[in-house]
């Protein structure tokens, strides 16, 4: 089970040449191999969502796949998603509306958010609330993260 | 305030947010140091048990596996000792950091294993083999005492009976006109932050320091415990808090963990990383909230109340940790709450059982204690046959009361509440829910066929607990300026708060402010984050400190500007004439440049301060599934004076999402065995933002504390404190059956069995 497989993993457009086990998460790789720790882990079983990255554009649980398997795929993460000094919409919805507290599933947040809304601009209030009751936060009670994501919505939709 | 107050009142951003939001913050999880070894703990299986053998051959075979650690490899250390209402009855309940010879609940430490990485050393403490013998599990506290320790020690498993009491509760019983009884249960839950807990220990030999990084919470009082269960001195030990994924009470206590980590890195000369995995956080992280409670009130024809009697019984799980008895201390002192109740008597049994140990969780002993006294109201509501809301108005404790002494102690002080305005804030919060108008439109949808109801609950809340806190103050050569205290932050937002303090006393930017906490090595004391207590005394401390650096600066400028002190002022970083008249000014930075600028003050304090609030809740019942739903939620709450409003409410709506878990959803269950059956997020279940309700918030600074210059007290726990009160409140008025609710959480199942005998 130690047998290690030569890996690239392409985080925020950056190439990681890493070797890993079979066994060992995307999360793992990302934060250990990679020396990106602002992906959290929350909870190893898929449902806190602390640890969702987006992988090809796509919302995913990195403590749910393997690093092997995001091979070759574009992975993107909080590190990426501000240019330079100025924050992403969407982090800087956080900000102004206080969407945060602690911070450890601000990342999970704000990397789900950003792949559902880059997906679908028009999402309705429902829908989202739907989206974002799959991620887990213990400080701010949600009704924060929600205003923070619908302005942060408007904002990119403006773009 | 000698300055003009500029960010004291003003919801401005916090100074925390960008490295949180940019992947740049520090986490026990993102600290490594080179060489550092993994350290993964084998646990007990078993609920009660003699440890016959722990085989750990197959584990050393693994390449890569350095060590095992067994009870015999730390028999040098002392069980973990107690910080807060620590009797000395309880001792013999104290956690040894690895089981010896018994193990008392799933998820005891037995052994720990050391190895290269955190995958290796997982697969090594599974080939751990660890063979135990079961003996009977206790596991409700309700049962009669018994035999709870290993044979040679008869330990009770009623580790202590405390007592309250003021008034002459026998003689109110007597002269009743009506006597209310109840039998109510608070379920097992606990803070559950989403990160877990983390230690790195290492030992630095050039210094001769150990260093603890993922430190929490209390950092002062963790070092100097430390230092004496590992014998070595106080300044050989530093503890360094990076970020802190929540604290809710729970994290940042001593754990066997901590202590480990720390031998390890002494006994091995090699960093020492543990990092908790979510199932250990659920079974070995403190719990808490679990009592079951038998009141009673003796009462006028009027609903007044003449007396209460509770006798309470706190399941503290396996051991007593830290927190030894302060939940239930908490519990019995804080049960009267708003109302005046001239007879009170409270015996609560402090009882151990087969299962995880507990500690505080935000609002510790209240979230219990007001659901038994709110449940008691609603009770004497329906026996005397008038409203809710008039019962607590007949009752509350009026203004002209106020400084209010309760005859009762706890935590070391006695307790008076400094002010408050219950009737006043009561009718706010009623305002704000518009209880009228909702009772009618409630009771249409009743009459149309609809489980609807409304409820509420009013409390008292406490916060900053002294004895004191110290704040340092320097002035940079850049002249920016660091408040170095020694208090701790889990997230709250204590650095944009205390900045805000700072800068209005100084007369500078908040943004040109950073705050130093959490790091032992910086300031040699400090009392942490626990107790809503940052706020106010540290907030009070950095006042004091701020005005005397701004009278030291006012004195060196008048010196170069040729003027005096009293006729200058510093605005927004700049000393010139305060009533602006022309003349020279100098920047703050320039002086800073020239000289050395710091002042220190600590601020001390023998009384809490009592916030207050009135929650407000609508539930809805499906009686099909036995789900609730809370639709709508009114919180008023008066902190005595907001240093950043939207922190505050911040505070406020993620305690009532956490008030509302310990009501519905969240519950820590074991089988007939001690099994712990709650060890995952898909069997624990906490609230998403699906079923957050809709909520109104209103923050008011009606009664400032007498006790501290600003006027403030803490916020942190008015949240969470009523949430189970005012949602029983509701279900039982969505049933139309006073009473119903009697146990938390309220899950669809104990839901279900309400409607069929309803």
């Amino acid at each position: 089970m130690t047998d290690k497989t030569n890996i690239t993993l392409t985080i925020n457009g950056r190439e990681h040449a890493i070797a890993v086990e079979p066994r060992r998460t995307l999360a793992d790789a990302i934060r250990e191999d990679c020396g990106q720790t602002g992906t959290h882990i929350g909870c190893e079983h898929g449902v806190c969502g602390a640890c969702t990255v987006l992988v090809d554009g796509e919302p995913v649980r990195s403590c749910l796949m393997f690093a092997a398997q995001a091979h070759g795929k574009q992975i993107r993460t909080v590190e990426g998603l501000a240019s330079g000094d100025t924050l992403h919409p969407m982090q800087q919805a956080f900000m102004d509306h206080h969407g945060l507290q602690c911070g450890f599933c601000t990342p999970g947040f704000l990397m789900l958010a950003v792949g559902v809304i880059e997906r679908e601009p028009d999402i309705g209030d429902e829908e989202l609330l739907d989206v974002l009751s799959s991620n887990l936060c213990r400080c701010t009670g949600y009704q924060n993260i929600i205003k923070a994501v619908r302005a942060a919505a408007k904002e990119m939709r403006a773009r | 305030m000698t300055a003009r107050e500029l960010f004291v009142g003003r919801s401005v951003p916090r100074l925390e947010d960008r490295p949180l939001l940019t992947g740049q913050g520090r986490f026990a999880a993102d600290i490594s140091f080179p060489g550092q070894w993994t350290m993964r703990v084998v646990r007990s299986t078993v609920a009660h048990g003699k440890i016959q053998s722990i085989d750990a051959h197959a584990a050393l075979a693994l390449p890569g596996v350095h060590a095992v650690w067994t009870a015999a490899d730390v028999a040098h250390i002392p069980p973990i000792p107690f910080r807060l209402t620590g009797l000395k009855q309880l001792e013999p309940y104290c956690q040894p950091v690895l089981a010896k010879d018994v193990v008392r609940y799933v998820g005891e430490p037995v052994a720990v294993v050391f190895a290269e990485d955190a995958y290796l050393a997982e697969d090594a403490a599974d080939l751990v083999d660890v063979s135990i013998e079961r003996l009977d599990a206790t596991l409700l506290a309700t049962d009669d005492p018994r035999v709870f320790a290993h044979e040679q020690d008869r330990l009770s498993t009623e580790a202590s009976v405390l007592q309250k009491s003021y008034g002459d509760v026998d003689a109110a019983f007597r002269d009743a006109h009506a006597v209310v009884a109840l039998e109510l249960g608070i379920g097992r839950h606990s803070g559950v932050p989403l990160e877990t807990r983390g230690a790195i220990a290492r030992y630095d030999a050039a210094r001769d320091v150990l260093e603890l990084h993922g430190a929490a919470k209390v950092p002062h009082w963790n070092r100097d415990t430390l230092a004496r269960m590992l014998g070595r001195a106080r300044e050989s030990v530093q503890l360094y808090e990076g970020h802190v994924g929540g604290g809710f009470g729970i994290r940042g206590e001593i754990y066997p963990e901590d202590v480990l980590v720390c031998a390890a890195a002494l006994a091995f000369s090699r960093p020492v990383k543990w990092i908790e995995d979510r199932r250990e956080h659920l079974i070995a992280a403190n719990h808490s909230r679990e009592q079951t409670h038998r009141v009673r009130a003796a009462i006028d024809a009027q609903g007044h109340i003449l007396g209460i009697h509770d006798e309470f019984f706190h399941d503290n799980g396996a051991y007593m940790r830290t927190h030894a008895a302060t939940v239930p201390d908490l519990a019995a002192a804080m049960l009267p709450g708003p109302y005046r109740v001239p007879a009170y008597r409270a015996t609560g049994h402090i009882r151990l059982t087969n299962k995880t140990p507990c500690g505080t969780y935000r609002a510790p002993g209240r979230y219990e204690s007001t659901f038994v006294r709110e449940r008691l109201l609603d009770a004497i509501a329906a026996k005397v046959g008038v409203d809710k809301v008039e019962i607590r108005q007949r009752n509350l404790i009026g203004k002209s009361a106020m400084p209010y002494a309760l005859g009762l102690d706890t935590l070391g002080t006695h307790i008076v509440y400094d002010s408050g305005d219950y009737a006043l804030l009561l009718d706010k919060a009623l305002q704000l829910a518009g209880w009228e108008a909702l009772q009618g439109e409630l009771r249409r949808r009743r009459t149309a066929g609809e489980l609807v109801g409304a409820g509420l609950a009013i409390f008292v809340e406490k916060s900053g607990l002294g004895p004191f806190d110290t704040v340092k103050i320097e002035a940079k050569s850049d002249g920016s300026i660091e408040v170095i205290t020694g208090v701790a932050s889990i997230g709250q937002g204590i650095e944009t708060a205390i900045a805000q303090i700072c800068a209005d006393g100084l007369g500078v930017d908040y943004r040109t402010i950073k705050v130093i906490h959490g790091q032992t090595d910086c300031i040699d004391k400090g009392m942490g984050a626990f107790a809503s207590r940052v706020t106010v005394m540290c907030g009070e401390a950095t006042r004091m400190a701020a005005v005397k650096l701004r009278e030291q600066l006012l004195r060196l400028a008048a010196e170069l500007m040729q003027t005096s002190a009293d006729l200058l002022t510093v605005r927004q970083g700049r000393i010139l004439r305060a009533d602006s008249s022309p003349g020279p000014s100098m920047l703050f930075a320039e002086l800073a440049r020239q000289h050395l600028l710091s002042a220190e003050a600590t601020f001390e304090s023998s009384h809490m301060v009592y916030p207050y609030g009135v929650h407000i809740a609508v539930a809805r019942v499906d009686a099909e599934t036995g789900g609730v739903t809370i639709e709508r939620y009114a919180i008023a709450y008066d902190v005595g004076r907001a240093v950043n409003p939207r922190l505050v409410e911040g505070q406020i709506a993620g305690g009532l999402a956490q008030g509302l878990g310990g009501a519905l959803l969240e519950e820590f269950l074991y089988d007939e065995a001690g099994e712990p059956l709650s060890v995952s997020f898909a069997d624990y279940l906490m609230p998403t933002a699906r079923e957050v309700p809709k909520l109104a918030i209103l923050v008011t600074e009606d009664a400032p504390s007498p006790l501290n210059t600003l006027g403030l007290k803490g916020a942190g726990e008015g949240g969470a404190n009523p949430v189970g009160a005012a949602i029983a409140s509701a279900i039982d008025d969505a049933l139309g059956c006073p009473g119903a609710v009697t146990r938390l959480p309220v899950t669809p199942q104990r839901l279900k069995a309400l409607l069929a005998v309803r």
